[in-house]
């Protein structure tokens, strides 16, 4: 496993500029409204947590922007440039979703070829290396640890270069020191993206999120965001943090611990 | 996930393996003539009923000539009619998994062919076809297609749905959709229904010889067994076993060897 010391320095060159409104968004499986009436604005370049228990809706919710909901579905999408959001995301999901009978430098190109276009190997080579894996380009998936299957499954996703990235819980099946890494590595070079993460982890959303909601209730109602300060990564022993995290699980259904309050 | 063993005692495994891989099968046919020749002395069965390895061996040599004569032709309608089934069976499944309406269109017709004992569909495919290869091919053919069809047909129809969502993401043509990961991730299902169809292959062969031709084992089987030369029938049958038994492995190591990440719970360890 590689340390995060070669870890890039990736300055966006070209931040993401506009912003991403939904509003009046509906989903419904079996005719049970998982969400409705539901508004919720990606601002331009920030990294948007969604928190809340499993089966809350937050997963839909990632999978509405990714155009991913089939069925019941209604509300709309609107970009601040006037652009439809179709065809400018990349979607990053828990499992690392490499294909076994590929490279993984050539799962980094995957979009490419799926398009008709010609893969830019050079710019996957350079993508691997900032993601750590420069050397375990000609390995298969099924040679690589979790946490190297998810740095190539990231490659692939930056290999897309899109200006909006939706991320459902993709390091939640990670050890604690890998997924700190990949944490830290994630802050690097999605910076300038508009993000859209969802996890479970309160302290995740405070370390990565300029802007964290809670999804909580059936159906599901958006929180007001909470704004840690700083920039991300930022420090989880940071007392200001602990005390937002503390604010999170209050507002996730927990009791209160007696220190934090 | 890939064996973290201590690399000698890995090494110490390995040599086991291969020796016992070389011996195993030598073991089984012996251990299979032996009781075979038990039999014989236990039941004191006639030669004309169940004759000895000995004498069966003994015709293997003494009537090679005319033994590999028809076994070309056995050979060659199964080998023929293995590709043309699994041919069909591809070409089946790829639409049935595309198309909604193919599916429903065909599936049923897919089951009522199935229905058929393809027993009694031999006399008709000999009557159409004639004596010659073409009606053996047929009948081998047959009876492949349906394995292939359905193991193919599940694999395509079971992508990963992760997969399906990121492709979708990622702006995929429709085709190249299917090319890159569709038929890929159905091919280790594919090579399963192959196994399969590669085991019965020969029986339809046998079938269409027993029913109406001028060559290959089954015919030569026949007429043996008419004439009440038992120890000409069982070299054919020996024949046929040894045939099948390669065949299998040959295709069983290419579908390996072909599909190197599939995940094998049971590989051995290199």
């Amino acid at each position: 496993m590689r340390s995060t010391e070669h870890a890039p320095q990736m300055a966006q060159d070209n931040p993401t500029r506009f912003d991403i409104a939904l509003r009046a968004a509906r989903v419904a499986f079996n005719g049970v409204d998982i969400f409705h009436d539901l508004d919720l604005t990606l601002q331009a370049g920030s990294f948007t947590c969604l928190l809340g228990p499993s089966g809350v809706g937050k997963s839909t919710l990632l999978r509405y922007f990714a155009g991913l909901v089939e069925g019941d579905v209604s509300g709309t999408i609107t970009c601040s440039d006037n652009i439809a959001l179709t065809g400018r995301v990349a979607y990053m999901a828990q499992q690392d979703l490499l294909l076994p009978w590929r490279s993984v430098l050539e799962n980094v190109v995957l979009g490419a070829v799926l398009r008709h276009e010609k893969p830019d190997y050079e710019k996957a080579s350079h993508l691997l290396t900032e993601v750590g894996l420069r050397d375990a380009a000609n390995l298969r998936p099924a040679e690589l640890s979790g946490g190297m299957k998810q740095r190539a499954a990231l490659a692939r996703t930056l290999m897309e270069d899109r200006p909006v990235v939706l991320m459902d819980e993709p390091f939640s099946a990670l050890d604690p020191l890998n997924r700190l890494r990949l944490q830290e590595l994630a802050a690097q070079v999605l910076r300038g993206k508009t993000v859209l993460l969802v996890t479970h982890d309160p302290l995740e959303a405070l370390r990565l999120g300029d802007r964290v909601h809670v999804l909580t209730g059936s159906p599901t109602q958006l929180q007001d965001a909470i704004t840690p300060k700083g920039q991300s990564p930022r420090n989880i022993a940071d007392p200001e943090i602990l005390a937002q995290q503390a604010e999170l699980l209050g507002q996730l259904g927990a009791e209160r611990s007696e220190g934090a309050a | 996930m890939s064996t973290q063993n201590n690399p000698h005692t890995n090494r110490k495994a390995l040599s086991d393996r291969r020796w016992l891989i070389l011996a195993r099968p030598l073991i089984i046919i012996i251990a299979l003539i032996a009781t075979w020749q038990l039999l014989v002395i236990v039941t004191g069965a006639p030669k004309y009923m169940l004759p000895p390895p000995a004498d069966v061996w003994h015709t293997l040599i003494a009537r090679h000539a005319v033994l590999f004569d028809h076994a070309k032709y056995t050979i060659a309608e199964t080998v023929i009619g293995l590709f043309a089934g699994a041919a069909l069976g591809t070409l089946a499944a790829i639409p049935m998994a595309l198309f909604s309406p193919v599916r429903f269109w065909l599936m049923p017709i897919l089951l009522v062919s199935q229905a058929i004992p393809f027993f009694a569909l031999a006399p008709l495919l000999v009557l159409w076809l004639g004596f010659g290869l073409a009606s053996k091919i047929a009948m081998a053919a047959l009876i492949i297609f349906f394995p292939v069809t359905v193991a193919f047909f599940d694999g395509l129809s079971r992508t990963e749905t992760g997969w399906l969502d990121l492709a979708r993401t990622m702006g995929a043509s429709r085709w190249r959709l299917l090319t890159h990961i569709r038929l890929p991730a159905a091919l280790p299902a594919f090579a399963s229904g192959f196994r399969v169809a590669t085991a019965v292959a020969p029986i339809g062969a046998v079938i269409g010889e027993w029913v109406g031709s001028s060559h290959g084992l089954g015919y030569l089987m026949l007429h043996a067994n008419a004439r009440v030369q038992i120890d000409m029938v069982f070299a054919c049958l020996l024949i046929l076993c040894a045939f099948s038994i390669t065949q299998y492995f040959i295709v069983d190591r290419v579908l390996r060897a072909a599909l190197p990440w599939q995940p094998d719970s049971l590989k051995p360890v290199r």
